[in-house]
Order: structure tokens, then sequence, then C-alpha cells
């Protein structure tokens, strides 16, 4: 593990006007990790992967990438840093062919590796090479899914953010995409930060966890401790919910 | 019959003109939302420039070749007013965005009235007059077409040809795109959101621009009030078209082209103005997503 975590975000508070979404934030994410958020809906989740990138801004708190401190840059320039996101509500452009989303994903580099990364995205989902000439808007949820997780892939991104990659899709899709950030991690060493519902799943594919309750994170641990954790199991797991 | 297909020809010609200025109104709108009002003032400054180019290359040269004369006119309205339309959009739009709906509405409204004033104090008050710079007259079966005529189409249909492969294959083209239906994703793709939105009103400032030179060598005249009407037109022409839909402008351009004609050749002259804005309040009315738009609710 570097020394360096390659996230680092330290005391970060967002606010939506005068509500504070997020309440003195610290996450670390280590190179070649697969670290877990989650919580209930409202909890601010996807408010610190946006604010991430700067879209709302942190008021308080710094947020560094890789040594930069990227709290105060352009969301552009941040990307540009290689972070990709598959954002909440997945964001294809609807009126894009799947190429052109993909083609988007790639632009960082101008498409000089589009050849190359389309097929591996298509490896990974054999789905979107049928669909590659139909417009975005017009695919299923779980199409859209993995559009939206294949373009961010497209960046060759150095920490790839997932915001609930398995929201309303079926079991066996949810199954897929999971296997398929796995198999990211471990064969391409991507680091992944992802926030879930799905708490089950996600603690056990990821190597830690936070849990975030209104805009606070009140518990870390590794996937296992949190999975084996009374409070997070009465909270999160049982229920019928997983 | 003869007498119908002259009107076409005049339609398709005016036609031109008005969907190369309704483009700028489209595309301004399908990337940050607001009618840039100041268009059409864009496009008066273009044949402004135009003419003023056209003068002092004839007081230059003792005579130049009409088509490279017509290339320089355009190639220095292009970037005079690509110029002015980046400055607009920097100074008075940008600080905006984020404001409420009408915020940068009223100030487009205010641009337009600034620019078409400062013409008026820099050129004066008069119509600007040049001699006829095309003037061969072909009869082809019955109908006249005027050389005049079958430049502006030429030029038309190639910048269209150009301008829709800019904007369907190119990587400037993809983020533009990208920029109208999610900005904000646009970002985080590492797009430079600023940046195309100023390529945009660079663009749309370049095609009012051409249409601008076109516009003095068809009519021989300019003055510093011609950007509003003309510019109403092909506002009428995007919102006809539907507005934020490219090809929907160029269409919406034709049609108001040939309303204009057939009005003023089977009705009244007079009213061919009072005919074209008639169209704006009965599409706004009946269609007011115009015939290539999207309806709106489409938009979540």
């Amino acid at each position: 593990m570097a020394a360096q975590p390659l996230l680092d975000v330290r005391g970060i508070e967002t606010y939506y006007g005068n509500i504070r979404a997020l309440n003195s934030v610290d996450v670390t994410v280590d190179q070649g990790e697969i670290v877990a958020l989650i919580g209930a809906n409202g909890a601010g989740k996807s408010t610190l992967m946006m604010t991430i990138f700067g879209s709302p801004r942190a008021r308080t708190g710094t947020i560094t990438f890789a040594g930069t401190d990227i709290t105060n840059l352009p969301t552009h320039e941040i990307a540009r840093l290689r972070i990709a996101q598959s954002p909440e509500g997945r964001r294809i452009f609807p009126r894009m062919t799947v190429m052109e989303n993909l083609q988007m994903g790639a632009s960082l580099d101008n498409l000089k590796y589009y050849d190359e990364d389309v097929e591996k995205v298509f490896h990974l989902f054999p789905r979107l090479k049928e669909r590659i000439a139909q417009r975005g808007g017009t695919l299923s949820g779980g199409e859209q899914q993995m559009l939206s997780i294949g373009r961010a892939l497209m960046a060759r991104p150095k920490l790839l953010l997932l915001d609930e990659p398995s929201l309303g899709l079926a079991p066996l899709i949810v199954k897929q995409i999971f296997d398929a950030i796995r198999e990211l991690n471990r064969t391409q060493g991507l680091t992944v930060f992802l926030v879930e519902q799905n708490a089950f799943g996600a603690l056990k594919l990821a190597n830690r966890g936070y849990v975030m309750v209104n805009g606070r994170v009140t518990m870390s641990g590794t996937g296992k401790e949190l999975l084996a954790d009374p409070e997070v199991r009465a909270a999160y797991l049982e229920g019928g919910r997983h | 019959m003869e007498y119908f297909v002259q009107q076409l020809v005049n339609g398709l010609t005016l036609g031109s003109i008005y969907g190369l200025i309704a483009i700028g109104y489209t595309m301004v709108y399908g990337i940050i939302g607001m009618i840039n009002f100041a268009h059409g003032d864009i496009f008066m400054i273009g044949a402004f420039t135009a003419l003023i180019v056209f003068l002092i290359l004839g007081a230059m040269f003792y005579s130049v070749p009409v088509v490279v004369a017509l290339l320089i006119m355009m190639i220095v309205a292009m970037l005079l007013t690509s110029l002015y339309n980046w400055t607009i959009e920097k100074v008075a739009y940008r600080p905006l965005r984020g404001s409420f709906r009408l915020a940068p509405l009223i100030t487009a409204i205010g641009m337009s009235i600034a620019l078409s004033n400062f013409v008026q104090v820099t050129q004066g008050p008069r119509n600007k007059p040049i001699p006829p710079m095309v003037s061969q007259v072909y009869n082809i079966a019955g109908i006249s077409v005027s050389l005049k005529q079958i430049i502006i189409v030429i030029v038309t249909v190639s910048l269209l040809a150009i301008f829709w492969y800019l904007v369907n294959k190119t990587a400037l083209g993809r983020a533009q795109r990208a920029c109208e239906q999610d900005r904000r994703m646009a970002a985080l793709l590492g797009v430079d959101v600023d940046r195309t939105i100023s390529i945009t009103f660079i663009m749309g400032a370049s095609l009012a621009a051409v249409a601008g030179t076109l516009f003095l060598m068809y009519y021989g005249v300019v003055v510093f009030s011609d950007g509003f009407v003309p510019g109403v037109k092909a506002f009428t022409a995007a919102v006809l078209g539907g507005i934020g839909s490219i090809p929907g402008a160029v269409l919406g351009g034709l049609l108001i082209g040939f309303i204009e004609s057939m009005w003023s050749a089977y009705f009244s002259i007079d009213y061919k103005d009072v005919a074209a804005f008639s169209i704006l309040a009965i599409v706004l009315i009946f269609l007011p997503s115009g015939i290539l738009g999207r309806p709106e609710v489409e938009k979540v």
C-alpha cells in the first residue's frame, strides 16, 4: 500500500443553500483498493461523489488526488487527472449513440486508445456491442448502467467512482457488474470507490467500507468487519434488503 | 406556373440567408437555453464589416475578381463578428449563468440595442449602398435566376455541409452535443464547458457573418437597423423549425423565405413582414416545439 492514499478527503463540508449535506467527512482510498460507501437514501453519498469533482464545491476541507490538491480545480480539470465517474442516474447522453457515448469517455486522449479500449469494454459488457448504433436514451436501465460504467472506463481512469451501479437492476445483472468490477481490480489494479445501497454486495466486494448517516461518516472498517457488525447488520443488511 | 417557380427561386435565396442566421439562434439555445437577441445585430455587424472591407478593397486595388473580394469580405466579417459574439458571451452572458432565466434574455436585448446604437453612432444613421458586385441574370425556361442567387445558394449549401460535418463527425461537435444534452456530465468527462460554449457563439457568429455578406451583396445596401427585422425573421425560422434543432433551423429558414416571397407575390408586399411575424405567433400557439423540435416533456 502506498504511503500516501490515492484519494484523500479531509474534513469536507458541502452545502445546498443553507442545508449542510456533508459534515466533516474524512475518507481515504488507497491505490489498488476497492472501497465501498454505504448508507441510506439521502445520507449524502452521491453528494460526496460529486463533491470530489467540485460540483458542488466543498465549502471547507481539502480533497487531494495523487498528491494534487483538487479541492478548487474546475470539474473538467479534475476529470483530466484521470478520475472517472459513473454518476447517480447514469447520465447517458440520450441523443447520442452508444458509440458516441463511449467516444465521449475517450475524449481525454482524443480517441487515441479508443479501438483498443472499446474491445475491453465489449469484453466486459458484450450487450453494448450489439447496441452500438442505438441511441443512449433507448437503452434499458441495465444497458444504460453498463454504458455508464463502460464510458467511465474509456477514460483510462486511475480512480473509478461508481454511484450505485446496482440501482434498479435485476440480480443477475448486478452480479455481472460486480464481477466486472472485481475483475478490473484484480487484473488491472484499478482503484474503485463505490457508493451502494446494496450494502451486502458492496461490502463483500470491497476491501474496506465506510458507513454514512446524515452527511457524516459514522463507521469504517474492512468489508468483513462491517458485514459482521451488529449495527450495520441491523440497519442495512437485515429487513429483507440486500 | 413560371411565376410560382420564380417565387420559389426567390424564396430559396431569402430562406438561405434566414437559415444561416437561424442556426446561430438555435445552437446557442440548445447549449445554454437562452435566446441571444443580439444575434440579429451580430448579423448586421457582419454585413457592415463586409461593406467596409468592400470599400477598402475598392480603394486599394483597381479591380479585384468578385470571387476573391467576396471571399475576403466573408473571412474578415467572420473574424470580427466572432470576436464580438465571443466578447458578448464572456462579459454579458457568462456572469449570469445560473441566474434566473430572464436575466440573460434581458441582457441580450440590451446588447442588441447597444450594438445597433454603436453602429448608428460610428457609421451614421443613413443607408450605406454599394455598387452592384454581380449583375448577371440568366434566363432558364422563362425563369430569371441571377448569379447573386446562385452564389447565395452555393455558399449556403457548402457552408451547411462543412457545418454538418463539424457538429456530427468531430470531437468538437461531440463535445457541443454533450454539453447540450448534459452539461454537468460533459464536465465529468473532461469537457471544458465554458470553452465549448464560447466556440458555439463563435460558430453562430461566423454563419451570421456570411449571411450578412450575402445580404449586402444581394440587396446592395445596409443600415444600422438591419439587425432587427432579418434577426426576428431568423428567430421565427428557428422557432418554426423547432428551437434547438439545427436541421430545423435550416428548414424553418427556407419556409420563412418561401412564405415571404409567396406572400409578396400573391398578396401584398407591404404586409410581407406581418405575414412572417404572424407565423411566429401561430407556431408558438399551435406548434410550440416546432416542426423538428423535441417536445419539452422529453427533457428530464
